[in-house]
Parts: C-alpha cells; structure tokens; sequence
C-alpha cells in the first residue's frame, strides 16, 4: 500500500492539503515525477521552497527559488528536469506556482 | 491642499489622471511625472513588422491625453520613498504627496539572456519596442524566407496573447508575399502549451496547427549562441534560426528597485483584489506595475481603474475599501486573414466559448474565430485613444467579468 493513497490532490497533481506532506509522500511523488533519488541538494530545494510557501502562503516561481536558494537555473533544471518550478512544488507538497497567468 | 501623485503616464497613469481628476475636489492638486512626452499605442506595435500600421499610427502627445488640472511633469523619478511620503527626480526636485498611484509599468530586458543582444535589431528582434518593431519590419520586407522562431524567456510577460498573434500574421504575411512555403515557422514557449489557461490552449493549438505552425512547450531558455544560429534551453534543447524574435525578460521600472519596494522582477507586491500595496497604505498600483497574478496587458489596466478609484476614494474618506478586482482581461486575438478570436476570463475562470458582451446575440464571439472579432480588434484603437485614457467607460463592458452569454464546459 503507497504512501501516496489517501492524498488529496487537485486535477493536476498538486497537493491540496498542505498537513497530508511527509519526506516520505515527497520521495514518492518525486518518482512519479521522474526524480528517481532525491539527493541533498534536492532536498535544499525542497526546504526552501516548503521555508517559502509557508511564508508567503504561494509556490514560489522559478526565480524567487533561483534568487532565494542559491542554486543556478542550470543545476535547478539538471536537478528537476523540464519545469523546476512546477516539479518542485509538487514535490513539496504546495499549489501551481501563480508565475504564469 | 493635498497630493495625489502618480508615476507614469502610459496606460494605466493616463486613465487614472483623467479618472480622479473628474473625481477630486479643488482641495486636491494631482501631479504626474513621466519621463518620455510621447505616448505609445502599444497594442499597435504587433501589426508594425507586418507594415498593417506605421509608426504614426501608434504615437501622440502625452500632455493632449491629459486634463489641464493634471500637472505634468517630465523627468526620470530617481527615488520613491514611502516611508517620507516623497518621490524624488533626477534633476533633485522632490515632490510630496498624500496618496501615490504607482503605473510605472513594465519593459523588456534583452541584456539579461547571454548572447541575446549581440546581433540586436540584424537577425535577433524584439517586437514589444517601437524601434524593434519597426527594424522588424524593415528586414521581413527583404526577408526571402528560411526558419524564423519566436520564443518567450520567461513569464510573465505584457500581453501573454501577443507572441501568438505575432505567429498567425506572421503566417498571413508570409501567404501575401508569396514565400510562406520557404519560411518555417516556430514557437518555442516556456508554458505547457500555447497559451496559459487549459480549455484555450487547446483551442489555439488547433488554429496553430491548420496553420502549419510548429508549437515546442516547455522550453526555458538559457541562452542565443550567433556562432551555430540556435537558441539553448536550461535542458540543452537547440532550436536553429535565421531570425529570432524573442520575447525577452519582463521587468518592472529600475526606480522601484532602487527604492527598495519591488520583488525579484521589480513589480510591487500588491493585494491582488484592492490595489493597494502590501506594506504601504496610501500607495496603490494600476496595470503591470504589481505583482498581481493577472496578464500585464492594457485592458486588465482599464478593468483595474473603477476598482482603484473606489479604493482610492474609500481609503482618502477613511471608510472600508469594498472594490475588489476580479483579475478580469479581456482580450482580441489577431488570427490573420482578417479574423481574430476573443477571450475574456477572470482569477478564476478560464476564457470559455459563447458571445460577448450580449448573451446569445453577440456582436463578437467567444473563444472562436470570427471576422467582426477582427474588425473589434481594430477599433478598439479609436476606442482606446478617445474612451479607454480618458477613463470613460465603455458601455455593456464591465470592470467585472460577467458570466452572462459564456457557455460553461461540463468537465
């Protein structure tokens, strides 16, 4: 039985109930996203954006995450391939980045 | 006597001067500071490389678009600071104000993708600048055809429906001159698809793909490399071009950043239903000055000024800010051959198809092609000019996006 059962999740994926998250439900999610190990420096993404989203109450963009983390576009997209953003958030258990409209 | 200043007199500044002009007592004095005396029809600018307008379509004066109760003042703002309540030019004049209406708006930023600016206005182009927009024009009425590529940097940008529109008369364009067949058409886009809500997506990729025009979602991109010709995304994607039109990155005005009060890309975090900005009470924003999550475009601008206005005059009042903003747009999408389709949509809900504005009878249509649409698109510049600046407002068209002839999608 997976972790990833009982989440509630919205027509795209996202996480709609922020207290549902667990390192384990990320690791899950990170695989069907196409991250098959979550290494530390996955992990500093994570953390910021989770520091973030509980800030702010939204997914932060491609370049608050780039801004804030430190990590360069590049290595963000080596570590989450195709959309960063989108893929991280999921991750990290937060909604659609509001980026773009 | 009290202050209501306002930087930026393009769209959003413009309507608001001549809005709260016709709103304020004489115990108000209203200023409002640009740097530049002449005002662009920036919607004009996408129909300049296909020569559909010349550049004196699309400019005039900025003092006649004002009322003569509006001081207006030309010079570069060099520093707001809202904790004195002054903003401060250039030149060293200050300015004291009570109330400050921030329109400051948004502009492209070759400089910041590596390699962009080396061929600048030869075989690389901007179309959201007059000038890029006219050099524009200059080389594809010389162009014999081979792969032209359209790209977005990054989002969000003014105007999201523009670079599609780009693409549909680029391919109108091209039919007329007798080379669409040597020309390859591409568009390369950061989004999952052509445009940013679901349902119209879809619809639009059907009209690119009738057109033969090749869609690549997903693509970020990381650099212009002139040597080999191509564009490189952050994933090591290559697309080759003879001429790329870019959309480059979006950022707010530099006077924001230097004054502390922007986000990463210089736009004001703002409360996206009152207007007014998160930490500064007397200080509201119009158009794309703000963070708010809606298109950077002039109609969200006109939308935004019935909310701002009671906003404004409820905060000078002391009373409860009731007006909230819906994130309504509402915009025409040239499709070329003399068709445009319209979308209108909110926060929440996405462009669905129907008639606008009168339920059933129309005259335009939603969410599907049709030649009046067209014909809206273009009047809309005459309304823009002589109702929109002025801040009048057009009739059966409401600030708040109406359900009423939209047609709900069963999911």
């Amino acid at each position: 039985m997976s972790v990833l059962n009982n989440l509630k999740l919205d027509t795209e994926g996202f996480m709609t109930d922020k207290t549902q998250w667990t390192k384990e439900i990320a690791v899950e999610i990170a695989k069907q996203e196409g991250v098959e190990n979550l290494t530390e420096a996955h992990w500093k993404v994570i953390e910021f954006c989770r520091k973030s989203g509980e800030a702010t109450g939204k997914s932060p963009t491609l370049r608050q995450i780039t801004d804030g983390s430190g990590v360069t576009t590049k290595d963000l997209f080596a570590l989450f391939p195709k959309g960063p953003a989108k893929k991280v958030a999921k991750i990290a258990g937060l909604g659609k980045p509001e980026g773009c409209v | 006597m009290k202050t209501l200043l306002i930087l930026g007199a393009g769209t959003g500044g413009t309507m608001t001067a001549n809005r709260m002009a016709a709103r304020l007592g004489e115990d108000w004095r209203i200023v409002i500071i640009d740097k530049d005396d002449k005002h662009f029809y920036q919607p004009g600018f996408l129909f300049i490389p296909f020569g559909v307008y010349k550049p004196s379509d699309v400019i005039k004066q900025k003092k006649n678009l004002l009322p003569s109760r509006v001081e207006v003042l030309f010079g570069e703002i060099e520093l707001i600071e809202p904790e004195k309540n002054k903003v401060t030019l250039s030149g060293g004049q200050s300015i004291s104000y009570d109330y400050l209406v921030v329109a400051t708006g948004c502009d492209i930023h070759p400089e910041e993708t590596p390699g962009m600016t080396d061929n600048w206005h030869q075989n690389v182009f901007d179309f959201y600048t007059l000038e890029g927009a006219t050099k524009l024009h200059e080389f594809f009425s010389k162009w014999q055809g081979g792969r032209m590529v359209l790209n977005v940097a990054e989002m969000p940008i003014k105007c999201p429906v523009a670079p599609l529109e780009f693409m549909f008369l680029a391919d109108w364009y091209f039919t007329q001159r007798g080379i669409r067949n040597k020309v390859e058409l591409t568009y390369a886009t950061p989004l999952p698809g052509a445009f940013t809500k679901p349902t119209c997506s879809i619809m639009l990729a059907k009209v690119l793909k009738r057109k033969n025009i090749n869609i690549i979602p997903d693509f970020n991109l990381m650099e212009v490399d002139n040597d080999k010709q191509v564009i490189r995304s952050y994933d090591e994607m290559e697309i080759p071009y003879d001429v790329f039109v870019s959309i480059p990155l979006n950022k707010g005005a530099e006077v924001i950043k230097r004054s502390g009060m922007g986000d990463s890309l210089n736009f004001i975090p703002t409360d996206k239903h009152t207007l007014q900005t998160e930490k500064y009470p007397n200080i509201f924003i119009i158009g794309d000055a703000g963070n708010v999550p809606a298109s950077k475009a002039g109609s969200v601008a006109h939308f935004m000024l019935d909310i701002l206005e009671a906003n404004l005059l409820s905060h000078m009042q002391g009373r409860e800010m009731t007006a909230k903003f819906d994130g309504h747009a509402n915009c025409y999408i040239e499709t070329g051959f003399g068709k445009a389709v319209l979308i209108d949509f909110n926060y929440d809900v996405e462009p669905l198809p129907g008639t606008f504005p009168i339920p059933g009878i129309g005259p335009f249509t939603l969410l599907g092609e049709s030649r009046i649409n067209h014909l809206g698109k273009l009047a809309f510049k005459w309304i823009y000019w002589n109702m929109l600046l002025k801040g009048i407002e057009i009739p059966t068209v409401h600030s708040h996006m109406s359900m009423n002839g939209k047609k709900p999608i069963a999911k």
